[in-house]
């Protein structure tokens, strides 16, 4: 069962969603600040990041940029509005998805798996590296690197990249992307994917303004080239 | 739609204009100078031409009978040459134009022109000359010549105050073409002195227009503003006339409108942000509420019957009122124009089977009519919501089974329409319930004190259908059971996936 790190200010959230988590299993690790939760990271070692947006102090989109700058621990932020201006802060600073307060113990869940769930690719006969132009995808280490330069991609862009890039040239639409990338069987937010699709260019494309490798195409989605 | 109805009252503007404020003040500009002048040149037209003719009349007439009377006849008159001689002579003598003599008597005829007989005296002149011994004339025109005829009947002196007719008549006919041009002289004057007054008068009817016409054009620019939604619109006041009493009026009147609007849009303002704090406030106790649901449901089995019943009453009612505060969050939205539609092509059969999946309606109770190949540009997330929606209020007030049909129409003018039809078994809806079943918290069963719903379902599914530029329609099937009708237009471009 994983490890989850709660960052939460709001006692009966923190205690709600604790008591949730654990009684299916979870280990949880519950901080009131921003600062707590980060000083808990190291001695924690979380696989996953569970992060309130609205923090008194350190708020949480900075704790969310902060954690990226180290390591490529899945975030998930727990948003208490919802609203578009928050969401979308928080996908740019790293977040792999979003939950919307109030939740329920089950859509939390479902949640975590989705963003730790690897994505199980590894066809038969398909080669485990890939080079496409600069970048070599490493299908089974999971690693990225561009010129040689191994490339920090969170887990949504690294899953987002391999989808894409299992079919080269074939359209997804961004509704099929929720669902194989981020599991959400609902409707759920496309700027999801807009954001990651965003963060992905500034790591992996020479000139985000022009797109190489995860290519627009106007009112149909992405796909991955052509080279 | 504004564009074509632009046109419409452009025309009709145009049309309008014909007959429009500057039109009618020149109109009655001109009527009054033509009025005027022509009344000015009529009678001093006819004074002159009266003046002129009765000259010329009484001159002639007076002369005619000196020379008449003057001349000397044997009677009984016989025709012959002396007789010629006689009517020449009087003829030399016409005053003041040359006319011709004539003479009857009886049956003889004579003349000093060519013909005994002149055609220019009518009837009535003969018989006015036998019935008056002073003679008689008339004004005569004949293939557009004006002739003065004079008779003049010979007469016996009985007694100094009583004369006899001898049966002779002399008749003098005179053209009276100089006459006739000077008046015809006079007619041009009038209508040359006339015609340039009424071209003067044009100035000030322009004037006039157009210091009426300014103040009311700069109303009708105010007025546009204001309607527009610039109600800090004022006019400047000039001078003290009813224009500048009407701009003034205006100014008041603007500055009240402007004053009520801003109270009534700040009290608004302070409702939505109330239902929007209120809403927000009440997520967080509810977030950790909704948490622990799980924990008391599972627990309710091992506690004693009352308290497991207190338990699963206060885990059920946690989960409506997360619903009743996610929909109350969600109409905050829309009042508040934060919603954004985040539009993408989509397959909207798929859509709409994705929508039923993921609610596991997918027995007998739902039937679907939905033709593939139809993309239209939707948000997902809104859509879903709208379907998911009239679905479950189909089945829930309804009946089953529960129709859902998908089809395009085309419109003219604009462009096509995507129509999602959700229609149920039910009994329908009561006729006096239809108009405000899309209003908040409206329960159209009076016995149902609350619903599954939050009682905004269908509020919200209103919003999103209105934010997709559509429409919804709610009504009853001849056969009972009520329909449901999302009509949202079909964009054939617009902006595809972010990025």
């Amino acid at each position: 069962m994983p490890r989850v790190l709660l960052i939460e200010d709001d006692p009966s959230v923190r205690e709600g969603v604790e008591l949730g988590l654990r009684r299916r299993g979870h280990e949880v690790r519950a901080a009131a600040t921003g600062e707590a939760g980060l000083a808990a990271m190291t001695e924690f070692r979380p696989d996953l990041l569970l992060l309130d947006l609205m923090l008194p102090g350190m708020n949480g989109v900075q704790v969310c940029r902060q954690v990226r700058e180290q390591s490529q621990l899945p975030i998930i932020m727990l948003t208490a509005r919802g609203d578009d201006f928050d969401v979308v802060i928080g996908l740019e600073a790293g977040a792999d998805d979003y939950i919307v307060k109030p939740a329920r113990p089950e859509v939390i869940e479902a949640r975590i798996r989705a963003v730790l769930r690897r994505l199980d690719d590894s066809g038969p006969g398909r080669p485990a590296i890939v080079v496409y132009g600069e970048l070599t995808v490493d299908r089974v280490g999971l690693t990225v690197t561009k010129a040689g330069r191994p490339l920090a991609l969170a887990p949504s862009e690294l899953k987002l990249l391999l989808h894409l890039s299992a079919a080269p040239e074939q359209v997804f639409s961004r509704q099929q992307l929720l669902e194989h990338v981020w599991g959400h069987s609902f409707h759920a937010d496309a700027r999801l994917v807009d954001a990651c699709v965003a963060r992905l260019r500034g790591k992996i494309e020479d000139e985000v303004g022009s797109p190489r490798y995860v290519q627009t195409l106007r009112g149909f989605g992405y796909r991955f080239g052509p080279l | 739609m504004t564009r074509q109805g632009g046109t419409a009252t452009g025309e009709q503007r145009a049309r309008v204009r014909a007959f429009g404020l500057r039109t009618r003040l020149l109109f009655a500009f001109l009527l009054v100078a033509a009025v005027s002048a022509g009344t000015t040149a009529a009678l001093t037209y006819r004074e002159a031409r009266n003046a002129l003719l009765e000259t010329a009349q009484d001159t002639a007439v007076t002369s005619f009978r000196d020379h008449v009377q003057q001349t000397g006849f044997a009677l009984p008159v016989l025709p012959g040459d002396d007789l010629d001689e006689l009517l020449r002579n009087i003829a030399r003598k016409g005053k003041p134009h040359p006319w011709v003599v004539f003479a009857e008597y009886g049956s003889v005829r004579a003349s000093s022109g060519e013909n005994p007989v002149s055609t220019v005296i009518t009837p009535e002149l003969r018989r006015a000359a036998h019935a008056n011994p002073h003679g008689s004339f008339e004004r005569v025109v004949k293939d557009g010549v004006p002739y003065l005829t004079i008779a003049m009947p010979m007469v016996f002196k009985a007694s100094p105050d009583s004369v006899l007719p001898s049966g002779l008549v002399l008749y003098a006919v005179m053209r009276m073409t100089d006459e006739q041009v000077n008046v015809d002289a006079l007619l041009m004057a009038g209508r040359d002195g006339a015609l340039p007054g009424l071209a003067v008068s044009l100035i000030p009817g322009l004037i006039a227009a157009r210091s009426v016409l300014r103040p009311v054009r700069k109303l009708r620019e105010a007025a546009l503003n204001m309607g527009s939604g610039r109600l800090d619109t004022r006019i400047p006041v000039r001078g003290s006339d009813e224009l500048a009493d009407l701009a003034h009026t205006f100014n008041e009147s603007a500055g009240q409108l402007e004053r009520s609007v801003r109270e009534l849009r700040e009290a608004e303002e302070r409702a939505r942000r109330f239902a929007s704090d209120v809403s927000h406030e009440l997520r967080t106790p509810l977030a950790g509420m909704l948490a622990v649901t799980e924990v008391l449901d599972e627990d309710a089995d091992g506690l004693d019957a009352d308290t497991a019943r207190a338990v699963r009453l206060v885990s059920a009612e946690t989960g409506k009122l997360a619903v009743l505060v996610e929909d109350l969050m969600e109409i905050s939205r829309f009042d508040a124009r934060a919603a954004g539609l985040n539009a993408d092509e989509v397959d909207v059969a798929e859509a709409i089977r994705k929508t039923l999946d993921n609610r596991h309606w997918t027995d007998d109770r739902i039937r679907t009519e939905l033709p593939d190949g139809i993309r239209a540009r939707l948000d997902p997330r809104r859509f879903d919501v709208v379907i998911a929606n009239l679905v479950g209020n189909a089945l829930r007030h309804g009946g089953a089974p529960v129709t859902v049909r998908l089809r395009t129409e085309a419109r003219s003018p604009g462009p096509p329409v995507l129509i999602t039809d959700v229609v149920d078994s039910g009994p329908g809806i009561r006729p006096e319930a239809l108009p405000h079943i899309f209003d908040r918290f409206y329960k159209a069963d009076a016995a149902r004190t609350r619903s599954a719903g939050s009682g905004l379902g269908l509020a919200i599914t209103l919003e999103n259908v209105k934010l997709h530029g559509g429409t919804i329609h709610a009504g009853n099937r001849r056969g009972g059971g009520a329909v449901f009708a999302v009509e949202i237009p079909l964009h054939a471009e617009g902006e595809g996936a972010g990025g």
